[in-house]
């Protein structure tokens, strides 16, 4: 069963085609890894998902239903949480208080939305940090800090834009136990990632893009092995 | 609201029994000011201080307030005076409020600020020339309802009361977590399930709704009124800005601390020294910025939660993540 569609998606910033006839799908609890060089258009593909952007042409459906064009809170209130790679805490706002606003979401009580939030905050092992200025935490937490953002608004579809960049070895470990954790718990994600360490260990199937079009598609192995996308990292070889 | 209760109770307590005490009308004309100032700080400061869109124009309010009662009573609607009112000001400046906030909200940045300094200028020149409804520049004249200085002292009282009470209401609400998210930041508001248009045109109408209230309840108890009078810019628009820095934006006793401060100052410069309230009011300003960001009530705030902090004795970096 497909829950998200994109097919024929592109987008133009003047004269740069920043994503170009992009058609693919992610499937329901599927782990879905989307992977690029610099510049690929992987996070504008995001923000064309999540309504940042329109696109010119082409459709997106998120439960069979359109929401290309949607406004971003229309697209979050349908079940689709996004996470930014260049991170936006509330930073005068506690850690507590960030997570609440996004459980406002789905409750208008405050005692609801403290328990929701708190269940998202612990399910991101961010207990410690809870009383915290969020313009106060470290980078680490504040990668984990956009995750537990993004669960509070209880999505179906959870796009992660590079949560893992910046991290040091343990942090990555631990991340990659919670994303493993939040997709147990029956959220189909889509994720952005340029470490193949973490990819491999996390995701089943691959899309790599290159100049805003698809260049492979398959099973992690099938991706990191086939020529274009060695091309597109490595270059071509001149021998 | 203060954790302790008789914080509040108390002062509260004096300010209801001191016109049964003290009936000096001079002390109770600056406490009705004072009151009326506070509710203008409040009010602008849950726009400007705690969602982030700070308006320079917020005499478009008062003023609109202010004229909606004059005109009313003028035509020979006396149900539009004194306490019973107020309420037709507020609503007034709500429909303005829904007006420009509908149109300029959808942008983001300084459209909205510049935006309502033009419409409060508008507006004053509307005021001046439109004199078959506005009477110029003559204004408005009528006799208060009260001759007592007391009626208008507990109408204002309730009124700020009122205003403090429903401003913090709305700031333990989900609105008010809505309002601080925008001001934090827009594009995570978005993505966070919230329509950031609709929510900073809330804040507006209710900013204004109790700016207009405070417009009218001016008309009401000085029972004069001119377009230089109520939309002026720097007496009025930079004024309620200015009360908020003083006593702390975005927090929710700091703008009546301001206010309270501006009074004093004003009339002690008026009783001792004739003029200059401004330069010294605006040197102070300056002092507050420098010295303490956050403003009065604000810099307290930050430097107790800075003690307590410390106090609780666990770091969270010390705390395995």
């Amino acid at each position: 069963m497909k829950l998200l569609e994109l097919s024929g998606v592109s987008k133009r910033f003047g004269g740069l085609q920043a994503v170009g006839d992009m058609t693919f799908s992610v499937d329901k609890e599927q782990i879905l890894g989307l992977i690029g060089p610099n510049g690929a258009g992987k996070t504008t593909i995001f923000n064309l998902i999540n309504g940042y952007y329109a696109p010119d042409v082409g459709d997106i459906k998120f439960n069979g239903e359109p929401i290309q064009g949607l406004k971003p809170f229309r697209v979050c209130r349908k079940g689709l949480a996004r996470t930014f790679q260049v991170v936006k805490p509330l930073g005068r706002l506690s850690v507590l208080e960030n997570v609440m606003v996004s459980a406002f979401s789905r409750t208008n009580h405050l005692p609801e939305a403290r328990q929701i939030a708190s269940e998202a905050i612990s399910f991101t092992g961010m207990d410690a940090w809870r009383d915290s200025l969020a313009k106060s935490l470290p980078l680490g937490m504040r990668k984990r800090l956009e995750m537990a953002r993004a669960l509070a608004t209880k999505p179906e579809l959870l796009l992660l834009d590079e949560n893992f960049a910046g991290l040091n070895p343990s942090e990555v470990e631990r991340t990659i136990e919670i994303v493993k954790k939040i997709h147990e718990s029956g959220v189909t994600i889509l994720i952005i990632e340029h470490n193949m360490r973490v990819i491999m260990a996390i995701s089943r199937r691959l899309l790599a893009i290159n100049y805003g079009m698809k260049i492979a598609e398959g099973s992690p192995q099938e991706v990191a092995n086939d020529p274009k996308v060695i091309e597109a990292y490595l270059g071509v070889a001149h021998v | 609201m203060p954790k302790k209760p008789v914080l509040l109770v108390v002062p509260a307590l004096l300010l209801l029994l001191f016109p049964l005490v003290f009936s000096n009308p001079y002390i109770l004309h600056m406490l009705i000011l004072s009151m009326m100032w506070i509710i203008l700080g409040v009010a602008w400061n849950l726009l400007g201080g705690f969602t982030g869109q700070v308006s320079y124009g917020h005499a478009a309010f008062f003023g609109t307030g202010a004229y909606a009662t004059a005109i009313l009573v003028k035509s020979g609607q006396p149900v539009a005076q004194a306490w019973w009112g107020l309420l037709v000001g507020g609503l007034a400046a709500v429909v303005l409020a829904t007006f420009i906030g509908w149109i300029c909200f959808r942008l983001r940045g300084p459209y909205f600020s510049l935006s309502a300094l033009a419409l409060s200028e508008v507006l004053r020149l509307v005021a001046l020339n439109w004199k078959e409804v506005t009477n110029g520049a003559e204004g408005i004249l009528f006799l208060p309802a009260f001759n007592d200085k007391g009626a208008y002292y507990y109408i204002v009282f309730a009124l700020a009361a009122v205003t403090i009470f429903t401003i913090h209401r709305v700031m333990k609400s989900k609105l008010g977590f809505y309002f601080l998210a925008i001001r934090e930041d827009q594009d995570a508001a978005e993505s966070l399930g919230i329509d950031t248009t609709k929510y900073k045109l809330v804040s507006l109408m209710i900013s204004a709704f109790f700016t207009g209230v405070a417009g009218s309840f001016y008309m009401n108890y000085m029972g004069f009124i001119d377009p230089g009078i109520v939309f002026d810019l720097s007496k009025i628009s930079i004024m309620m800005i200015l009360v908020t820095m003083l006593g702390g934006a975005a927090t929710l006793w700091g703008p009546a601390l301001g206010a309270v401060i501006y009074i004093l100052v004003s009339e002690i410069f008026r009783v001792y020294v004739g003029s200059g309230h401004l330069v010294f009011f605006g040197v102070l300003i300056i002092v507050i910025i420098l010295f303490f960001p956050n403003g009065i009530v604000g810099s307290i705030l930050e430097a107790k939660g800075r003690r307590d902090r410390k106090t609780d004795g666990k770091d969270p970096k010390q705390v395995a993540a």
